[in-house]
């Protein structure tokens, strides 16, 4: 076989799968470049904040008032563990092609990524009834809803998509394009949980600490 | 999941499927370590002020390297510079970008103190 093993980052079919190997090269660049302007979008918002959170509280409450800790560091481990499943699932499905094995990785990853959503709305929830801390009370808290909310919306969307995909499995198979797209939405689902890294040190931690 | 090799699996394929569950296995025990630890500093007061920041900075860095490199697979290999070079242009271009808001927003905030 004279293809390079490994063409692009993520999880390479060479060895199992050549032709979606070589197909695999030009859609996943294709892919990062949509990652990599997603993360611009992210960094924006992450500014905003950095800049809102110091010099933006007004009269409302500062970040150590109102976070949760707690809450943010069991955020944390369900988006990793989450992201370490998906592995798994592209593990099954470049070794074994067993539908079963994918799709229960799959419902793991998924119900990993709906408790994660579920205790970010609790967060919210929490933080408007208990600290009176909406959106419209200071440039932090807007410039916080909107980081953390347009991270949410992202892993909200992975979500439907991973749902589309298991019905595409389901339906179709292990065909080249549906392999292909469960190897983008595996690029997007772990790039969700580096930007949450950011998330978690720069909104909950410096928040707490500082 | 079993265990057994499924008859069809290519000869080889074992070894190499059991070396990429390594490096997930690898990747989120490092992860696991620095998500640790970056709340130990926070919970257990190990250090106050801009020395427990540069170091959360710091921890937030190298865990996105780890993910980078065991759930993403971004390496130096030859075969993918592409990939690399496009990252790390992003990544100048995101410093630019909040390095200069925050800059910027925070002079003219010192300007509109009474």
């Amino acid at each position: 076989m004279s293809l390079s093993e490994r063409l692009h980052p993520g999880i390479n079919l060479a060895g199992t799968d050549p032709e979606g190997h070589e197909a695999a090269e030009e859609v996943l660049f294709g892919f990062w470049i949509f990652l990599m302007s997603d993360l611009v979008l992210f960094a924006v918002l992450f500014a905003t904040y950095a800049a809102m959170s110091v010099q933006g509280i007004a009269e409302g409450p500062g970040p150590a008032e109102v976070f949760d800790l707690t809450a943010a560091f069991l955020e944390t481990l369900l988006l990793l563990l989450s992201s370490f499943a998906f592995g798994f699932a592209l593990l099954a499905m470049k070794y074994r092609e067993n539908r079963r094995s994918v799709l229960a990785w799959l419902l793991v990853t998924g119900i990993l990524g709906v408790a994660f959503v579920g205790m970010e709305l609790h967060d919210y929830y929490v933080m408007a009834t208990a600290h009176e801390a909406t959106p419209q009370v200071s440039g932090f808290l807007s410039a916080y809803y909107l980081l953390t909310g347009t991270h949410a919306l992202h892993v909200s969307s992975g979500l439907v998509w991973m749902a589309i995909m298991a019905i595409q499995i389901a339906v179709f198979g292990f065909d080249k394009r549906v392999k292909l797209r469960l190897m983008r939405l595996a690029l997007f689902w772990h790039m969700l949980d580096v930007v949450w890294i950011g998330i978690f040190t720069f909104v909950y931690l410096f928040g707490v600490a500082s | 999941m079993s265990n057994r090799v499924p008859a069809d699996i290519m000869p080889g394929a074992y070894e190499e499927e059991r070396r990429e569950r390594l490096s997930y296995v690898i990747g989120l025990i490092l992860a696991l370590t620095l998500t640790a630890g970056a709340f130990a500093v926070v919970w257990l007061d190990l250090l106050s002020g801009g020395a427990a920041l540069a170091v959360l900075g710091l921890l937030a860095f190298i865990q996105a390297v780890v993910h980078l490199r065991f759930f993403l697979h971004i390496d130096l290999e030859r075969s993918h510079r592409d990939d690399l070079m496009l990252i790390l242009f992003t990544v100048l271009i995101l410093l630019i970008m909040v390095s200069g808001t925050v800059w910027i927003l925070y002079d003219q905030h010192v300007r509109m103190m009474p």
